[in-house]
């Protein structure tokens, strides 16, 4: 929902302080869950994310999160799909390029970013989106990898 | 008018296409270009737009213009979203008389198979300078139709050549026999918003690689000075080479237009008074490019000028001579061998 994609941003600081102590027990929970059931529940997981995720930031599902880094601002709503900064054709009114009745992406998140506290981390340079990952749990994958590397 | 016959295309480039110039020790090129600006000479960059057709001497005579005004010459790709000639076609051709190109690829038509694809090609022929763009959306063209890619943005595309250059492997981890020598760059936009946030955008493609940054048209100098600044501030100019856009307006109606219909294009009120008030808009249009070019190489951490006038190529040569940037300087061109 663009709207509440608009608030997340402006609230960014707050997103952030919630996203920090929520992730570890939602990490937690689901690494109980990933043990007990072997994947079994994957699906309705991934579908909770989707409704979530899609509701808070319009998650486009790319298997690939980096909402914290990027000002709580979901990247892949940018229609060039950029994951490390604004292009060069941002309006002057700050709106996108390719459409102009949407505020640029980046603007969000650079805006978003400076409210953080680790307001670094959209310094990090981030490589291109694995696309076997497209409409996976990013949740779930945490969880997995944590699983297996103990 | 350039004919075919009278194109001196020199066997030395052709036979040994991946060796221009002798290698020297901390470049990473064998490049004209690189050499210029390590030499810490002030070094004039411009744009070459690929034509709509199959024949090269075109290609050749609209190079021929900027003849003893360049040290290289960047062949847009598919620049605006509308098809021309490839670029990297482009760039070899001119690679083959001797010319420094600087091939631009854009994110918005390839995926990463084919532009890591492309990059080894390049490098085979001879093409020493590249450019990594996030390139204009396909609805700014004239087949707004097509599939946007964007597979790469233009950091990821930076941080593809880096390792291929470096490390001698694909992004797969699949090992080069030969990595591709090139010296690469980006472009950065300081015109438009989040303003704050273009000179960390800057320091991030320094970070992922870049090594010369091609700005987007200055028309604002107070602008510029400001990015400038927090760039010299920030230490940025000691680890990229810096060159400034400018460009010509042909009158007060083509700048109106750009403003609002080209991507990115930020000119001022009072740019577009100035040609309102001018008898001859054409003229005043090159007078405040060869203004802009001298203000910009008295910028402090400024490395060159890059040039771009589109469908007014014509009048480069000219622009850079009177602007006097290059001081004595003659660069390279091809009949200076012939």
């Amino acid at each position: 929902m663009y709207k509440a994609r608009l608030f997340a941003s402006k609230h960014a600081r707050a997103y952030e302080a919630m996203y920090n102590a929520s992730s570890p027990i939602i990490l937690a929970s689901l690494r109980l869950v990933q043990k007990l059931t072997k994947g079994k529940l994957d699906k309705p997981i991934t579908w909770a994310e989707k409704k979530i995720k899609g509701f808070l930031f319009d998650c486009q599902m790319c298997g690939n999160c980096i909402l914290s880094t990027t000002g709580m601002t979901c990247p892949m709503n940018c229609p060039k799909t950029l994951r490390n900064g604004p292009c060069g054709g941002v309006r002057a009114n700050g709106n996108c390029e390719v459409k102009p009745e949407m505020k640029c992406v980046w603007v969000e998140a650079w805006r978003g970013s400076r409210e953080m506290k680790h307001n670094h981390k959209i310094q990090e340079i981030q490589f291109a989106v694995n696309h076997e990952h497209k409409g996976s749990s990013a949740w779930i994958r945490l969880a997995n990898e944590d699983v297996k590397a103990k | 008018m350039v004919s075919d016959e009278s194109i001196k295309i020199n066997p030395e480039y052709v036979y040994h296409p991946g060796n221009p110039l002798p290698e020297i020790e901390g470049h990473v090129s064998r490049g004209r270009f690189e050499r210029v600006l390590k030499r810490g000479e002030f070094a004039v960059t411009t744009e070459l737009a690929p034509p709509d057709s199959a024949d090269r001497t075109e290609v050749f005579h609209e190079a021929a213009m900027f003849d003893h005004v360049v040290d290289a010459i960047n062949a847009t790709d598919g620049s605006g979203a509308n098809c021309h000639m490839s670029s990297v076609v482009v760039c070899a051709l001119l690679a083959h008389i001797g010319y420094s190109p600087i091939l631009q690829i854009s994110c918005r038509d390839k995926n990463r198979i084919a532009i890591q694809g492309d990059i080894l090609g390049a490098a085979a022929l001879g093409i020493g300078n590249v450019l990594a763009l996030t390139g204009d959306d396909v609805s700014a063209g004239d087949q707004p139709e097509a599939k946007r890619v964007f597979d790469l943005d233009s950091i990821s595309l930076l941080s593809t050549i880096i390792k291929m250059r470096d490390e001698s492997v694909l992004l797969s981890g699949r090992k080069l026999t030969e990595p591709p020598k090139m010296f690469a760059g980006s472009t950065i936009n300081p015109f438009v918003p989040p303003f704050k946030s273009r000179v960390l955008q800057m320091e991030k493609k320094i970070d992922a690689g870049a090594q010369f940054i091609q700005t987007q048209y200055c028309f604002d100098m107070p602008m510029l000075k400001a990015f400038m600044s927090e760039a010299v501030d920030k230490g940025l100019t000691e680890r990229a080479f810096i060159l400034p856009g400018v460009g010509t307006l042909a009158s007060a109606r083509t700048a109106k237009w750009m403003r609002s219909n080209v991507p990115g294009v930020h000119i001022p009120d009072s740019v577009i008074k100035r040609l309102e008030g001018a008898e001859n808009q054409k003229k005043e249009g090159q007078k405040i490019c060869v203004e802009l070019m001298q203000q910009v190489k008295e910028l402090e951490g400024v490395s060159g000028v890059h040039v771009m006038a589109y469908k007014q190529e014509q009048y480069v040569a000219e622009m850079v001579k009177d602007s006097g940037v290059l001081g004595d300087r003659k660069p390279w061109a091809p009949k200076n061998e012939y």
